[in-house]
């Protein structure tokens, strides 16, 4: 049998399938009873718990004819354990915006991926995309040739612009301070090529959030965080924040008091906002829908770094554009991008976020680089940190700073 | 270790198709891989981009990256792929014999 020296049986994996949790294994299970190469991802998954080691080779390079990415090539190390996983690429294939779907395109999906592979997927990877686990190389032009026939394409894999995603912003959310389902969309048109054909010292990913709750995770998980913000005050209704206290709601203890800037009061009538110190992180927002909400005057704060840990430790993105307005053709946002880009893949090291290379070179330096001003908004705690210089302090007849507001 | 005839010397190959033993790597050998990553005729222009990825990788001991060669032989991202359809990491590396790139996610 194919299923090797585990004849099928797989008592440790059987104890994650008991308990109240859902467990993948559950699903792989089920997928078993159809499909061989999910028998065998069982059978060799149960073979590295008893071994307590992976049984997967790094890396491989496969893919389609074309394309430099969105296929990550996977082997066996004990093929002749479990012949159906000896290959078990995965496939990325570029989400819709905001992940939303017919069921028909769902069906259409799932049945190339059954025909091709081992119909298991993950719907939807932490690039956004949706994955498709585990086929042999033969298959990937012809399931290239049929996603592509129904109109999807692979996703970023490698050292490219990763698929860009967005949360599902104004379509369902009331909060969304710009289109981000339209922007994600633009970015994936626009840079099609730095998608498909790895150019970069490594991966590069878009994220765009509506508003600060930052749905994506864009801040830990993209090197280009786009979290929509508002530059004037929080709109506020009155009557419906008295509405909130009369149902109950302690507004001076839990709202005004878990505001991180400590800049709202609540007298029992008027509540008052020095927006001048908001640091917009919607907790009062989400804590009072129906009387607040972002101000009028909307965009997004472009923040640049994060990164999980792989090669060095986590990160998340820092603040490089306080505010820009994000509409159609987004020329500031693109122009900035390739400014940023042409920096890095001259000076990066291969296999160097860029969050990396900017505490390489140092802030002050790719700022000048990339020609934009350093401001306050950078730092996180730009009233304590004694440690900016600023030049201008030194010359004669020193002009007005434009702006210091502090604001956002 | 699949083993695969090119250019009438034998060769260990990986999963990949790629060639263990870099030295043994002539010419007629690139030759023989190129139609097995779609291309069907090796010009000038496609020993232009295998030598120069050769010459990288005896001097440097990694293959250049992307940019570099683009820089170095002139041509942009869209001509490499025209000339190597499965791009420089797969194809290119692979016909001009070196060891498999690190995989990356
Ligand atoms: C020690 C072993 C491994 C390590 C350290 C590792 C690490 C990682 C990391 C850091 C990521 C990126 C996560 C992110 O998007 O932030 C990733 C993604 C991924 N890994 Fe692994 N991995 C390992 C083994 C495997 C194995 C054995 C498989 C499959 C058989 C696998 C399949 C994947 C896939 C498909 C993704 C992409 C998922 C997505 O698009 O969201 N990995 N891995
Ligand atoms: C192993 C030896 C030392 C260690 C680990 C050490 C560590 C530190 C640390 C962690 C700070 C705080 C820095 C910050 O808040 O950013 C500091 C500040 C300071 N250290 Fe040390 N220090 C050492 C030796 C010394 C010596 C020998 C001197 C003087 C001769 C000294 C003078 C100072 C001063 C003046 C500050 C305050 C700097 C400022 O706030 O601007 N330190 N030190
Ligand atoms: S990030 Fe903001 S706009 Fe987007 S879905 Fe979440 S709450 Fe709504
Ligand atoms: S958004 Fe956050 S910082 Fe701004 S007023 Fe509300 S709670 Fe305070």
């Amino acid at each position: 049998m194919a299923d090797g020296q585990t004849n099928g049986k797989t008592p440790k994996l059987d104890k994650l399938d008991k308990g109240p949790w859902p467990s993948f294994v559950k699903e792989i299970k089920r997928a078993a009873e159809k499909n061989p190469m999910s028998k065998d991802l069982l059978g060799q998954l149960e073979l590295s718990y008893e071994d307590k080691i992976g049984h997967w080779k790094h890396g491989g390079i496969v893919g389609v004819l074309g394309y430099g990415g969105g296929v990550i090539g996977r082997y066996s190390d004990v093929p002749e354990k479990f012949p159906n996983v000896a290959h078990f690429h995965t496939i990325r294939v570029n989400m819709p915006a905001g992940w939303f779907y017919t069921s028909d395109a769902l069906r259409t999906l799932c049945d190339i991926w059954e025909k091709h592979g081992s119909g298991l997927t993950n719907m939807h990877g932490s690039t956004g995309d949706i994955v498709f686990l585990g086929t042999r190389t033969e298959q990937l032009e012809p399931i290239f040739s049929e996603l592509t026939k129904e109109g999807f394409d692979l996703g970023g894999s490698g050292s490219d612009v990763r698929t860009p995603s967005a949360c599902v912003g104004p379509a369902r959310c009331e909060w969304a301070c710009y289109d981000t389902l339209k922007l994600c969309y633009d970015l994936t048109m626009e840079y099609q090529d730095e998608l498909h054909r790895p150019a970069f010292p490594y991966k590069f990913k878009f994220k765009c959030s509506g508003c600060p709750n930052d749905c994506v995770a864009s801040v830990a998980r993209s090197d280009m965080s786009i979290i929509g913000t508002w530059k004037d005050d929080i709109q506020v209704d009155q009557a419906a924040v008295k509405e909130y206290e009369d149902k109950g709601l302690n507004i001076q203890r839990d709202v005004c008091g878990n505001c991180p800037s400590k800049c709202m009061d609540w007298d029992g009538k008027t509540l008052e906002i020095d927006n001048r110190l908001c640091v917009r992180c919607m907790h009062c927002i989400n804590a009072m829908p129906k009387a607040l909400r972002p101000g009028k005057e909307r965009g997004a704060c472009l923040l640049l770094g994060s990164k999980a840990p792989i090669v060095e430790g986590a990160q998340l993105s820092s603040v490089l554009v306080p505010f820009m307005k994000m509409e159609p053709p987004y020329q500031e946002l693109k122009d900035l991008c390739e400014k940023i880009w042409d920096l890095w893949c001259e000076e990066g090291k291969a296999r160097e976020r860029v969050g990396e290379f900017i505490q390489r070179v140092g802030l002050g330096n790719f700022l000048e680089a990339i020609e934009v001003e350093p401001s306050p908004y950078m730092i996180a705690h730009p009233r304590d940190n004694p440690y900016i210089f600023y030049e201008d302090y030194f010359e004669e007849g020193d002009e007005e700073d434009e702006d210091e507001d502090g604001d956002e | 270790m699949a083993q695969i005839e090119l250019a009438g010397k034998m060769f260990d190959i990986d999963e990949d198709g790629f060639i263990q033993d870099a030295s043994d790597w002539d010419e007629n050998v690139g030759a023989a891989i190129a139609p097995t990553e779609g291309v069907t005729e090796m010009t000038e222009e496609h020993w232009k981009v295998v030598n120069y990825i050769r010459d990288y990788y005896l001097e440097f001991g990694v293959a250049p990256m992307v940019r570099k060669l683009c820089k170095s032989t002139g041509f942009d991202m869209k001509k490499i792929y025209e000339l190597f359809p499965s791009g420089p990491a797969k194809g290119a590396c692979k016909i001009a014999g070196l060891p498999k790139p690190t995989g990356c996610v």
